[in-house]
């Protein structure tokens, strides 16, 4: 059993979201420092507002400007901020009740240490120094012992209409994950570099699958017998490629095929060269071609052998 | 309907169930190398093969290990050749269980195999779970799941119901309970240890793993030629809480409390509970919500303080319930799985063995 192989993976996304028109005025209203709520059916005001009422899931649409101060409903500390997080040094999480609101909005507390935060707190907004209309706009909160007047005013009708609405996000988004492909992708992974390629036999059906993934999709059984297969191998299908994929540097057209190596049951994909594209067919004999320090294949070519039966390679189609 | 029918209706049971050790990393092996032992074991309890099966439906989540379509290569451990009737879920496996459970009402099967898996181990779990977040107002400011329940824990603290301690305690009778339990990640006594997210302590949290679980499901007859004493499954029922955490009571779970008086469990009482909380203080919502008073057994499995293999957890709830009832140490057992932050989703399910 060859070690377990690792590989860093990064899975990174620009996730584009358009927004709903009361979504629309409120990032948009963050951008203009003004802070927007939504009246319920029954009459509460919901910050950060939806676009729909949660409990009858009428349309809402009916917009209010709230305080930028508010009161800390619960919270908790956070003494390890992570990647992405609003502040990099200690923060609180909060729930913020803003004045004029019956429901909370979940932000950042910048407060000195634990001790300085409690539920029931006055807070109000820290506004970003550049805004694009987006919930981050609010930087964080801040600690606020001013006037509490505005905790009593009724929160005022307003439009939602602002010049330049914001009517879409782009989200970013990153995770970072550590790949290991397992015991059978391992064991193929470490043969390939040697140059050799290993397949694994199914118990039941007998089928040597390449690449192996450690179990037979037919019978649901583990496959664990190594077989080499290969080198050679016969072209069961191809198709001709005339886009140019981005970061490739092959030149077009080329042929994609599947190859089904001597010795497996189920065909791969690689590409052919060292012959005309439109000299390629079904049944061409080719073994792989190795560049210096490649883990795999770079690509297939013609080994000058007669062409393989048809009845040699129509299971594997 | 979430009820059982009456004495015409389909009764439908789980009658076997297994599940992997939960580890905190199985490098060694991918998803279906991890998860395939589970389907041969829970297909073995019963005899049956996957050609038997009349339904396959699975829960997982492709965020977790960040391999796209995950459950396609999950399938090569079923033999899903010639093509089976099979579903998906992209959450926790109970639901996967929930859609077997139409199935078989529907009399469309007889036997149902559900199963779920989960690798947190290649990712950061924490900033995994915020892409489940709302993604306009609260998945741009990336906070963890520990930081959501350490909301929740402390809104449960400022109104009297909880406060470090009897969380610990909580943590504590979990793991106690889960030194008797092959599977559990966890076991015995561990140090509640540094906060994590304060208030709540590393101990508090559950452990991040990998891991697997199947059960399976048969109406009628089937169900008593399958199994000595079936799981009869008298209602089941999921509801969810509304979108925005500020807009809720971060203390009770209306939801789970819902669902529980559709599932039934209210109209007579049980004696076991598996509750899906993985963080302390969630057990303490829970057993407000769901009425359970110290004759019940709680979490005689340890939980999921014990072990929480994401997408498996819940469905494994279910599955230590049943197995009480298999083994004849329940009569009447509720079952609850969760999903999202802070409780947000809920499912319980009251199984019941035949009287002694």
């Amino acid at each position: 059993m060859p070690e377990v192989l690792k590989a860093p993976l990064a899975v990174e996304f620009p996730f584009t979201r358009s927004l709903g028109p009361v979504q629309s005025a409120f990032l948009t209203g963050l951008r203009e420092r003004v802070v927007l709520g939504v009246r319920t059916v029954d009459g509460r005001v919901l910050v950060p507002p939806v676009e729909y009422d949660p409990v009858t899931a009428d349309e809402i649409r009916d917009l209010v400007e709230v305080g930028a101060t508010g009161t800390v409903t619960t919270w908790a500390w956070n003494h390890e901020p992570r990647r992405g997080q609003p502040l990099a040094t200690p923060f609180a999480w909060v729930l913020v009740r803003l004045d004029g609101a019956d429901t909370a909005l979940l932000h950042a507390l910048d407060a000195p240490g634990p001790d300085g935060v409690r539920t029931g707190m006055r807070v109000r907004v820290r506004w970003a120094a550049e805004r694009t209309g987006a919930i981050t706009d609010i930087a964080c909160f801040e600690p606020y012992d001013g006037p509490a007047e505005e905790a009593s005013a009724q929160p005022a009708p307003h439009t939602g209409e602002f010049a330049d609405a914001v009517t879409g996000i782009v989200a970013p988004a990153r995770l970072d994950y550590t790949y290991t492909p397992g015991r059978a992708q391992s064991a193929y992974l470490d043969a390939l570099g040697g140059r050799r390629t290993v397949g694994e036999r199914c118990p039941s059906c007998r089928k040597v699958y390449v690449p192996p993934r450690g179990a037979c999709p037919t019978c649901g059984v583990a496959t664990a017998e190594r077989v080499e297969v290969g080198p050679r191998g016969t072209v069961t299908t191809f198709c001709i490629v005339n886009i140019k994929a981005k970061n490739l540097d092959i030149e077009v057209p080329y042929v994609y095929a599947h190859i089904a190596l001597d010795g497996a049951d189920l065909a791969l994909h690689g590409r052919v060269g060292g012959i005309p594209y439109d000299q390629v067919r079904m049944g061409l004999r080719v073994e792989p071609v190795w560049t210096s320090g490649a883990r795999f294949p770079d690509h297939y070519r013609p080994t000058g052998e007669p062409d393989a039966d048809y009845d040699t390679y129509k299971e594997l189609l | 309907m979430t009820r059982a029918p009456g004495p015409r209706g389909r009764e439908i049971a789980v009658v076997a169930f297994a599940q992997t050790d939960h580890r905190r990393t199985t490098d060694e092996l991918s998803e279906v190398e991890m998860l395939m032992p589970v389907l041969h074991e829970v297909l073995d309890r019963t005899g049956l093969k996957t050609a038997d099966i009349g339904f396959t439906c699975s829960g997982s989540c492709d965020y977790l290990a960040g391999r796209a379509f995950s459950f396609t290569l999950a399938l090569d451990g079923v033999g899903a050749w010639p093509p089976i009737s099979e579903s998906h879920v992209e959450t926790d496996g109970a639901w996967a269980l929930y859609e077997a459970w139409t199935k078989l009402l529907s009399g469309d099967a007889d036997t149902a195999l559900v199963y779920a898996y989960g690798k947190s181990s290649p990712g950061s779990l924490r900033d995994v779970l915020t892409r489940q977040l709302d993604p306009y107002y609260v998945a741009p400011l990336w906070p963890d799941s520990v930081a959501l329940a350490a909301l929740q824990a402390q809104a449960l603290i400022d109104a009297g119901d909880t406060d470090e301690s009897a969380l610990a305690a909580v943590a504590a009778r979990n793991r106690t309970a889960a030194d008797t339990n092959p599977h559990a990640q966890l076991r015995g006594p561990v140090p509640h240890g540094e906060h994590a997210v304060r208030p709540l302590r590393a101990g508090d949290c559950p452990p991040v793993g990998d891991g697997a679980a199947a059960v399976i499901l048969a109406a009628g007859e089937r169900a008593r030629q399958l199994c000595a004493r079936p799981a009869w499954i008298r209602g089941i029922d999921h509801r969810i809480e509304a979108h925005g955490l500020g807009v809720r009571d971060l203390t009770d779970s209306p939801s789970a409390r819902l669902a529980a008086e559709h599932a039934g469990a209210f109209d007579a009482p049980v004696d076991t509970a598996e509750l899906h909380a993985p963080f302390t203080s969630q057990e303490v919502v829970l057993r407000k919500a769901l009425r359970l008073d110290d004759r019940v057994r709680v979490n005689p499995s340890g939980g999921a303080l014990a072990a929480n293999p994401m997408m498996a957890a819940g469905l494994v709830r279910i599955g230590e319930a049943a197995a009480a009832v298999h083994r004849g140490e329940s009569d009447r057992a509720l079952a609850h799985a969760t999903s999202g932050p802070c409780l947000q989703q809920n499912l319980v399910a009251v199984l019941e063995g035949d009287p002694r």
